[in-house]
Parts: C-alpha cells; sequence; structure tokens
C-alpha cells in the first residue's frame, strides 16, 4: 500500500500543476490519470488541439484570401487535412510527453486509470494495465474537470451529433456544419471548418452571442464572423433532431415557428458540467451541486470532508485551464501554509476566433447594472500602425475606468492578438492601477500594444493619434 | 581536491545560455554560496552561487556562450578566513542605491505636480503600493485643511529613529508662501542695505523701574520697551521723513503719518501688525496698542486691515537672544528698525570702562530713496532718544 502526503485525482491543468507544486513544496505526491496521456481536457481534447487547428485553419484562410494582398500570388491553397490533423495531434503529443516528463522530474508517481476516493484518506485506482492500486494519503485533490453538457432531446451520438471532442478529428471537411451554441468553444470550431471550407450555421436560444462577454464587443465578433459567412440563427430553441441518409434535420423554433435546418454534423456546446462521476464520492459523504455538479470548497480549496480538496471545473468560477492552474498553485501552497489567494476578478478571458477576443474586469452592463460611474476610451486597429503593416485592421480596444478614481475596471479587445495584448492589462488591474498609468508607461512602436495605450488617452479625451 | 563550476540547470528546456560575468576574480578566495557569476539565458539573467570553498579559478571567460553542465570554473581547496574584501569591491553596491518609488507611474506623476512625498502616503494598491487614488485623495485632504492648521515649527522635527535616515516633508502653508514670496520680492526688488548702532538702555531701565508700577496701576498694562522705541522712531522720522517713505513707480510718496508695523513671531509665521497714527499715541497708548495686536496675532484673530499699510516697522529679535542682525525690509516700506538683545557690556564712558546694559540697533533701508546720510542719522537720532529719554519730552 503505498502512501503520500498528497494523492490527485486528475492530471489536466489543475491537477497536474497542483501536484508539481506541491512536490517542489516538498510533499510526496501521486498523480492519478483516466486518459492514457496527461494534460486534461485542455491538453487533449481542448484548448491545444483546437488552438493547432486554429492557427492552421487561419494560416489556410490568409494565404487563399490574403497572401494576394501582399504580393504573394499562389493558387488556391489546397487541403490536406489529414496532414492538418496530424500536426494537430503532433503538437498535442509534445506537450502531453512535455507534462509526464515534469511529473517525472518532479518525482511524482503518476498512475494510470481511474481514480476514487475509497475512504478518508484512501484512493482506489483501477489501473488501466489491469488490477487495482490502493493509496493512503493525508490530503486528496480532485481535478477531474469537467465535460461537455450532453442535451437530452439531441444527446450525442458521436458521428452526426458531435460535441468538441469529435470536432476536433472529422475525417473530412463537413459539407454543412451546424452549431448549437453561440459560446466560445462553438464559436471557436465554427470558425476552423468555416475556414477549411464548410458551410456553418450557428443556433443559439438567445438573442446575442456570447451571453457572458461585453455586448459591444460580442457584437462586433457577431458582424466579423458573418462577414467571414457564418450564418447566425439567434433567438432559436433547438427540439431536437431527425437523422437524415447523409447526414441530420435539426429541428428548431423561432418566434414560435418551427424552423429546420438540415445539415451533416451538428456540433452541441451549449457548456461543460463539473465531472465527478465514479470519484466514490458518496462514500465520503460528498455531494455536488444538483444544478452544476460542482463542489463547494473554502478558501483553503478543502471540500466539506475533511483532507479532500477540488480545484478547476470542479468548482466554481470561470471554466478556464489558467484559473484551473492558478487554483492548483494556490491549493498546494496554502496546504504548505502561506496565503496564496487566487483572485478571479483579475482572470483574462479570450476567445481564438480571428480577429481574436480578449477580455478582463467588468464590462459595461455589468458596471451599469452595480451602479458603478465609469468612463470609456475606444481606439481602432485600424489607426495603428503596426496593423496596418500586417494588414490586420480589424477591431478596438476599449477600456473602462472608474470615473472618479480613473482605476481600470474592465478592458476588452477584439483584434489581432488579442489573446496576447490582454496580459498588459490584467498586470495594471493587478495593481489596481489606473488608464493613467497606463498612458505613462512606455509602449513599443510600432506595435499592437499601442491600440490599448491610445484607448487609455482615450478615457480621458487626449488620444494622440485620432 | 579541486571542485568544478559547471553551468546549472535554471530551468526546463534551458540548455545553454551566456556567462555574461564573473561576479569574482580568479584568485580570489570566495565562500560556498557567494555568488561567483552571472549567466543568461533565454528566460532570465541570475546570479550562480559557489558550490565550495577556495580559491577561485576562471575557466570559460565572460561573454562565452555555455551548455548546461559545462565547466566554468574551479576552486581550489584552501580556508579563506574572512569575507575577501576583493569581493564586495567588484559586486555591485546595493545598499546605496536610492530606495525607487514603488507608486504607479500616474501617482508619480501627480505627487511630483503637487509636491506630495508618496512614501508618507498610505496605499491601497497591491502589497500596499501608492496607487493614482491615494495621491488624489491625499491632494483633496491637504486642500480641505485651512492654512491655520497647516504646519506649525514643531511638526517639523524629524525625529530620527535608529540607523534610519528620513526627511519630512511638509506643504508651506499659503501665509507662509506669502511670506516668502514677499521676502524674496523685497530683497529683488530694493536696493537693501543695514547701518548698525549701539544704546545704551540703563536710562530707559532706570525709568521702567521707578515707574512701572504706577505704570501699571494707572494704565493696566506694562512699561516695556516698546512705548521709547516707537516715539524714538517717530522723533527721528520728523527729522528724517525719506525713511517713513515709500517708492510707487518712479515716484517717492511721503506721509504725514506714521503707522508703525510691529513685528509679532506666532506659531504660523511671521506677522506685522500696524500701530495707526503711531506719532499721535501716548505710552500707554502704544503698548496696549502692541499687546492687543500680539494676542490677537497669537490667538490668530488678526484681520487683513490690522496688517495693511504700516510706513515703517519695528521688529525685536532680541527677545529671541538675537545680538545683531540685518532685518529685511517690509514692501512697500523703505525702513525697518531692528531691535536685539540688551547684553552688559564692557563700555567706555567718560574715558572710563564701565559696564552698561547695551543693545546693538539695526537700521535697513532701501538705498534707491534713502542715502546713508539720513540712514545713519536716523538711526543715530533713535539712539539718542533712547539713550535719553527726556529728549523725547524735550523734542529735541
Amino acid at each position: 500500500m503505498a502512501s503520500y502526503d498528497l494523492v490527485v485525482i486528475g492530471g489536466g491543468p489543475g491537477g497536474y500543476v497542483a501536484a508539481i507544486r506541491a512536490a517542489q513544496l516538498g510533499m510526496s505526491v501521486a498523480c492519478v490519470e483516466k486518459r492514457a496521456t496527461l494534460g486534461g481536457t485542455c491538453l487533449n481534447v481542448g484548448c491545444i488541439p483546437s488552438k493547432a487547428l486554429l492557427d492552421s485553419s487561419e494560416l489556410f484562410s490568409v494565404i487563399g484570401h490574403q497572401a494576394a494582398k501582399h504580393g504573394i500570388k499562389v493558387p488556391a491553397p489546397q487541403l490536406d487535412l489529414a496532414s492538418m490533423l496530424g500536426r494537430k495531434d503532433k503538437v498535442v503529443k509534445e506537450l502531453t510527453s512535455g507534462v509526464a516528463f515534469l511529473l517525472k522530474k518532479n518525482k511524482i508517481d503518476v498512475l494510470h486509470g481511474a481514480g476514487k476516493v475509497s475512504g478518508s484518506g484512501q484512493v482506489a485506482v483501477d489501473l488501466a494495465s489491469g488490477g487495482t492500486s490502493n493509496l493512503t494519503c493525508k490530503h486528496i485533490l480532485l481535478a477531474t474537470g469537467s465535460e461537455p453538457i450532453n442535451l437530452p432531446f439531441l444527446p450525442f451520438d458521436g458521428k452526426t451529433i458531435v460535441s468538441s471532442t469529435e470536432a476536433l478529428t472529422f475525417d473530412k471537411v463537413p459539407d454543412h456544419l451546424i452549431l448549437v451554441g453561440a459560446g466560445y468553444i462553438g464559436l471557436e470550431l465554427g470558425s476552423v471548418w468555416k475556414r477549411l471550407g464548410s458551410r456553418v450555421t450557428v443556433v443559439e436560444y438567445l438573442p446575442r452571442i456570447l451571453a457572458i462577454a461585453d455586448a459591444e464587443m460580442a457584437t462586433l465578433l457577431h458582424k466579423s464572423l458573418e462577414k467571414q459567412g457564418m450564418v447566425f440563427q439567434l433567438g432559436t430553441k433547438v427540439t431536437g433532431a431527425t437523422p437524415e441518409k447523409n447526414g441530420v434535420t435539426l429541428r428548431c423554433e423561432a418566434d414560435g415557428k418551427p424552423v429546420n435546418i438540415k445539415g451533416d454534423k451538428v456540433l452541441v456546446c451549449v457548456g461543460r458540467k463539473a465531472y465527478t462521476q465514479g470519484l466514490g464520492l458518496e462514500s465520503v459523504g460528498l455531494v455536488p451541486d444538483s444544478r452544476t455538479g460542482q463542489l463547494a470548497v473554502d478558501a483553503n480549496y478543502q471540500t466539506q470532508v475533511a483532507g479532500i480538496y477540488a480545484v478547476g471545473d470542479l468548482i466554481a468560477g470561470p471554466m478556464l485551464a489558467h484559473k484551473a492552474e492558478d487554483e492548483g498553485v494556490a491549493f498546494a501552497e496554502r496546504l504548505a501554509g502561506q496565503k496564496t489567494h487566487v483572485d478571479h476578478a483579475t482572470i483574462p478571458s479570450v476567445i481564438y476566433t480571428w480577429p481574436e477576443l480578449s477580455s478582463v474586469g467588468r464590462h459595461e452592463e455589468e458596471l451599469k447594472a452595480a451602479g458603478i460611474a465609469y468612463k470609456t476610451g475606444k481606439y481602432a486597429f485600424k489607426a495603428n500602425a503596426r496593423a496596418k503593416c500586417m494588414d490586420e485592421e480589424d477591431g478596438l480596444v476599449k477600456i473602462l475606468a472608474d470615473a472618479s478614481t480613473d482605476r481600470v475596471l474592465g478592458v476588452h479587445i477584439f483584434g489581432p492578438r488579442a489573446s496576447d495584448l490582454i496580459a498588459e492589462a490584467v498586470t495594471i488591474m493587478e495593481f489596481r492601477g489606473s488608464s493613467e498609468d497606463i498612458i505613462r508607461i512606455c509602449h513599443a512602436h510600432p506595435t499592437l500594444s499601442e491600440v490599448t495605450r491610445e484607448a487609455a488617452m482615450a478615457v480621458h479625451k487626449r488620444a494622440i493619434h485620432a | 581536491m579541486t571542485i568544478e563550476i559547471k553551468v546549472p540547470s535554471v530551468g526546463e528546456s534551458v540548455t545553454e545560455g551566456v556567462l555574461s560575468r564573473w561576479i569574482c576574480k580568479s584568485g580570489q578566495g570566495i565562500k560556498a554560496g557567494d555568488p561567483v557569476f552571472e549567466l543568461e539565458t533565454d528566460k532570465a539573467s541570475q546570479e550562480i552561487p559557489s558550490p565550495a570553498e577556495g580559491i577561485l579559478e576562471i575557466v570559460v571567460p565572460e561573454g562565452e556562450k555555455v551548455l548546461v553542465g559545462a565547466v566554468v570554473g574551479r576552486i581550489a581547496p584552501g580556508k579563506i578566513s574572512s569575507v575577501v574584501p576583493a569581493a564586495s569591491a567588484s559586486a555591485p553596491v546595493v545598499s546605496a542605491q536610492p530606495v525607487l518609488s514603488t507608486a504607479s507611474p500616474a501617482a508619480r506623476q501627480i505627487a511630483a505636480e503637487q509636491g506630495i512625498d508618496t512614501s508618507k502616503i498610505a496605499g491601497s494598491g497591491r502589497d500596499g503600493r501608492v496607487i493614482k487614488e491615494d495621491v488624489q485623495a491625499a491632494v483633496s485632504s491637504q486642500k480641505a485643511v485651512p492654512a491655520s492648521t497647516a504646519s506649525t515649527a514643531p511638526a517639523n522635527v524629524v525625529v530620527r529613529s535608529s540607523g534610519v535616515r528620513s526627511e519630512n516633508r511638509t506643504r508651506m502653508s499659503t501665509l507662509r508662501q506669502r511670506i516668502a514670496e514677499r521676502l524674496v520680492s523685497a530683497q529683488h526688488n530694493a536696493a537693501i542695505l543695514t547701518t548698525f548702532n549701539e544704546a545704551d538702555m540703563s536710562a530707559i531701565m532706570a525709568l521702567r523701574a521707578k515707574y512701572k508700577d504706577s505704570f501699571q496701576k494707572k494704565y493696566g498694562v506694562g512699561l516695556g520697551f516698546m512705548g521709547f522705541f516707537v516715539k524714538a522712531v517717530v522723533e527721528a522720522a520728523r527729522a528724517f521723513p525719506t525713511v517713513n517713505a515709500r517708492i510707487d513707480g518712479t515716484d517717492v510718496i511721503t506721509p504725514d503719518y506714521l503707522d508703525v508695523g510691529v513685528a509679532v513671531s506666532t506659531g504660523k509665521g511671521l506677522m506685522v501688525p500696524v500701530l495707526r497714527d503711531a506719532d499721535k499715541l501716548s505710552f500707554a497708548q502704544i503698548e496696549k496698542g502692541i499687546v492687543d495686536l500680539a494676542v490677537k496675532a497669537r490667538d490668530g484673530k488678526i484681520s487683513v486691515a490690522d496688517l495693511q499699510g504700516g510706513t515703517f516697522t519695528i521688529t525685536n529679535g532680541g527677545v529671541f537672544g538675537s545680538l545683531l542682525s540685518t532685518p529685511i525690509i517690509n514692501p512697500p516700506q523703505s525702513g525697518i528698525l531692528g531691535m536685539h538683545t540688551i547684553q552688559k557690556r564692557p563700555v567706555a564712558v567718560d574715558d572710563q570702562v564701565v559696564i552698561r546694559p547695551m543693545m546693538y540697533l539695526a537700521l535697513s533701508y532701501d538705498h534707491r530713496i534713502i542715502d546713508g546720510r539720513e540712514a545713519v542719522g536716523f538711526l543715530v537720532r533713535v539712539k539718542e532718544c533712547v539713550e535719553n529719554p527726556e529728549r523725547l519730552m524735550l523734542e529735541i
């Protein structure tokens, strides 16, 4: 019977990072992972493969549509989907091997199999290689993440009604891909297949896309995606699907009237749910929330059962890999007696469509609802020198600052490399900076980051290049 | 046994770096753990500690690209008795560096504009850093404080705790700023000169000794020196009216009245309330007037009208122990009489050395309209009247 200070169930960003940090802090750690590869949803069927395909398909699109503007003459590019998917798989493999190496380097025992809590300080692992392994430990960290929500009236069948996992491995480009849900996962994957040649229709229940984003920014993305050829059916309820010979007909309702959409694949992206199946929580009296499936934890990430902890998608907060990572670190450090704290208010979020959409802090609707007086500063990429050189002129940066203290309350970026540009805003907000601070910091020229600076100037109505 | 110094692993996926700087020299004795060289990689630049104690031998020179694990130096065995001075000479002198402000850029900007010391403000930023709104709050609370409660001398006393050197920075009150402006402009505009003399105070002191009780009883105010001096100034001004004059553009205005300003030191700074028509006042009126004005000034109840006008000023540094000084004139006036401490000194009287209570007198004057003859004459007249008070009575 192997004994450890900490056993982590789940080798995704929350789990493996917590394991490494705990090992760095001197604890003996074991990590249990159900998949053959580490890295969780993020590395295997989430962030990484989707970004690899997004970058590849974006390149395909740029070569096909924008190369000529640069004076580069290419005939219409041909897609070798197998190779593109192969490259994606290679990237995933490199990264998952990398995680395995990190755990090994930190002397963390990795067990591949399904782990479950079998008692207080007890973890039983159904090994993939056969047999069972029983571990005793002082602390158990649950980091099993989440899975796509399966709609009861439109259940996944792995072939025609699919989740994001399958949408990363289509063997051919669908003729017509129907997306259910205009959230970030759907829009990203929809972008991939649109660029590779699919017709894409997005069906969304609400009258707008990206319910949690700033309305103005969401509208900008919406218009851009429409210009790229995506068709949107907003305010439309999905009621079911009828299988067809070569695909499916999605049955919907809009304004009380039936709408039928025919396509070859339906990608359902209506959100994700915490994954606690088979974890043996009942054996220790832990009950997840009936609606979200998540576990309640205290400031030390400890659940209601002493010695059992949880981080990442299993607990409240944005379901983001970096949030899980930060919590993994915070959990391990707090276990070691430190006072680390994860501030949800400064967790950035990114949507990897092109142009990208990123944000940190609050958006205008939230500030209005909270009755907070704020000032706005906006600046378009169109007026930025680097954006012009890159031929990437769509988008803008919007900064929201407190009307009296000038503290930055939210930054929203729609444009090229928004995913990287948001880091400056996160740093400023972490230091409780003001828009004037952004102005008084030197930004290299010519860079896209100058858009952020001019937007900060615009808060004070003194943009220089406008 | 010689120990090799190797390039350590500083991060996963880092396989090489540049040995950017040797912190210690070949032949230098170093201790285990002393920083010995600087390694620059893609990720960071860091100081690498010595693995052992001994004498350093450099193998790879500065600026070379090195692989992780490469031998860059050797340590020959040898005990070193103390921290080698050479190490500290080559290591950067950190202690001399000034502590940089961690206030945010905007906070620093506003603080510089408003003359605020950010190290004196509580910070509400990350880890207690001072951010823009903290400085803004400090600025508005400063504006809300009325001039009467602004810095006084005791507030500027810096208490020095062991080993910590700091400075106290306090905003000048509006009053003090105005005083400062006026003093500087006085020096700037007038050609100020000072002429000195001395007065034997024994006559006045004898009079005071003789009559102070009955004076107090009759007038309810003490018989001080000021009555004598104001009256002496009146006499001198009659003889030398230019000292009582002022310049207005290209004109010289000579009033036929004498409003004497009496400099009073208050907690808030120097104030000069004015005794109007001093040439028409009696001893008692002068003394009482001065007492009233001094009390008003110290209580902060002086009005602007009290401070305005004035054709001449008397200042007394003697109460603080000043032996001799060169007062600055109070614009737009052209003269100021400085009284000083009374000190028993040996002086020659009728060719005899005697001890007399002496006071040095100073008259600073604006040489643009008062020439030396008038200034000296004025002061001599003051001296004469002070040394022989009966001359005031006889107007001689």
